[in-house]
């Protein structure tokens, strides 16, 4: 790209907010009645988390496993790629985030998804609760009907939000191979929406950098734990 | 490809002479206005008339597979030729505009009044050929009136095809183009070079001037025609005016809108043949057309009209 320096944010926005909004509402209207059982996933998920077994953790990485492949062949392949054909790159992301989910989260080593105490366990829970439920409340707030609002495994952001707070309650070290694509297609996504002009651009955005502030400190904590005591 | 190669001491010293020439010129318009269309402009290279404004297709028309905004495109089509409109500008950049265009046309049962112009934008020059017969077929034209190379992208070698192309009557007009004051010092080479380009599209409009200093100069030195993108700075130009009331001198131009008033600036320009604006609203295409009627500004009004906008 020529004179990289001279571009912005709005010269990659390719579509009207009202293209992108009507997207959305006409991937409802020919994915219905997909949301009763992306929302009973979604509930399914919450509620494993109050007694956590290794067996439950494969459950709940085998749900994601299947919404993140539904949402990248139906949404990012079949529709948002119609308007924007760089969709065309995140549908295989997608596709990929499937499979690290079925052979990280169910293999030797899985996660199991825990709501512990403390800050990233308040953050986690925050996150998924945020995604399987209010995040759908963004379009009536911002102005628009219900028919076009976004749900977790339905629509990228919500469904990315959602995994990257089970992901922040995953017990042993967080897997950045799993936290790679949500955290990028959140990051992506807020940049298209800041485009679009819209205010809600800040919770995919703070969803992001709140998960990799999180990572982070936990990386930190895991490496002093594992360094040996100084001697004296 | 070229007649002469380009020679960047030769290419500056016919961009000095150009911008030389047009300062000594008088100010003059070489607009027609027919008694019951838009005020038109000749393409230097054939004499054929184009109306002043065209339509944009940028973000508008990208509305994928959405019947519903289909049919709104090609009624804003629909209301563009019978205002007179002429050219249709796209690139296979935007997305699904083209096929959109195609969707139009067909339904609006191929106006013989259509001037095609789109654009080919791939980095590789062999895959040129294949980028344009496929826009071409989502088009459902017979050939472009205009090809242009988009963003200079592999420029020269695309360039190559599209001369082909016209010597072999498979396309009527080859142009380059560039946005928001990008590679201008190329667009310049280019222009200067030979065999001319028929076409140069470069964005121009009352706060972005930077084509006034040599590109328009030297297009009309080297009787290039100009295309002016961007006319509204992707409706924030608009947008931003429209907070303030019409200047008192609207009238003395004819405009009854800060959407005529941005328009009139730019096609009063001598060097500009067309500007395309972009909509997605029939009410705003036939406001634009507008602009194409009436007086245009003289070079005293266009100088109060960039300063009163840039004070806003």
């Amino acid at each position: 790209m020529s004179e990289w320096w001279s571009y912005t944010l709005s010269d990659f926005l390719m579509f009207s907010p009202r293209t992108y909004y009507r997207l959305l509402e006409r991937h409802h209207a020919a994915v219905w009645p997909a949301h009763v059982a992306a929302l009973g996933f979604g509930v399914t998920s919450l509620a494993l988390l109050r007694r956590p077994t290794p067996a439950r953790g494969r459950v709940i990485s085998v749900m994601l496993a299947v919404l993140w492949a539904w949402v990248g062949w139906t949404f990012l392949w079949r529709r948002y790629g119609t308007i924007n054909p760089a969709a065309a790159y995140g549908a295989p992301a997608f596709a990929l985030e499937a499979a690290l989910f079925l052979w990280l989260g169910t293999g030797p080593g899985r996660p199991r998804y825990e709501v512990s105490r403390g800050a990233a366990g308040g953050l986690g829970l925050a996150l998924a609760v945020v995604g399987v439920a209010l995040y759908p409340a963004l379009a009536p707030l911002s102005g628009r009907p219900w028919r076009q609002a976004e749900v977790f495994g339905i629509a990228p952001d919500p469904t990315a939000i959602a995994t990257l707070g089970l992901l922040v309650l995953a017990s042993g070290r967080l897997r950045w191979e799993l936290l790679a694509v949500p955290i990028l297609w959140c990051s992506v996504s807020a940049a298209t929406l800041w485009a679009m002009g819209a205010a809600e651009a800040i919770v995919p955005a703070l969803a992001a950098l709140l998960v990799v502030a999180s990572a982070a400190m936990s990386g930190r904590t895991a490496l002093a734990l594992q360094r040996p005591p100084p001697e004296n | 490809m070229h007649d002469e190669p380009i020679n960047r001491r030769a290419a500056l010293g016919a961009i000095a002479a150009a911008a030389g020439a047009a300062a000594l010129r008088p100010f003059e318009t070489v607009a027609h206005a027919t008694p019951a269309g838009p005020i038109t402009r000749p393409i230097p290279s054939t004499g054929e008339e184009l109306p002043v404004i065209g339509l944009g297709t940028w973000i508008t028309f990208n509305v994928g597979d959405d019947a519903e905004l289909r049919d709104e495109c090609a009624a804003v089509m629909r209301a563009f030729f019978a205002a007179g409109g002429r050219l249709i500008d796209s690139s296979p950049m935007y997305g699904s505009a083209q096929p959109v265009i195609g969707y139009g046309l067909t339904r609006l049962g191929r106006p013989a009044a259509l001037f095609a112009a789109d654009k080919v934008w791939i980095g590789s020059g062999d895959r040129g050929p294949g980028q344009i017969e496929e826009s071409r077929r989502q088009w459902g034209v017979r050939r472009f009136d205009l090809l242009q190379v988009h963003n200079l992208l592999a420029w020269e070698d695309h360039l190559a095809t599209l001369l082909a192309m016209k010597e072999a009557g498979r396309l009527r007009h080859v142009g380059i183009s560039t946005s928001e004051g990008r590679r201008h010092a190329e667009v310049e080479k280019i222009m200067a070079s030979r065999p001319i380009v028929d076409f140069v599209q470069v964005t121009y409009n009352v706060l972005d001037r930077e084509a006034e200093r040599r590109i328009l100069p030297l297009a009309q030195d080297r009787g290039i025609a100009v295309i002016a993108n961007r006319p509204f700075r992707q409706g924030d130009l608009i947008r931003s005016v429209e907070r303030h009331p019409l200047p008192a001198w609207s009238a003395e131009i004819g405009a009854t809108s800060w959407a005529q008033v941005l328009l009139k600036f730019i096609i009063s320009h001598p060097a500009v043949t067309c500007a395309i604006p972009a909509t997605s609203q029939v009410a705003h295409v036939r406001e634009n057309l507008g602009a194409a009627t009436g007086p245009l500004p003289d070079a005293a009004m266009r100088r109060r009209m960039a300063a009163h906008v840039e004070a806003l």
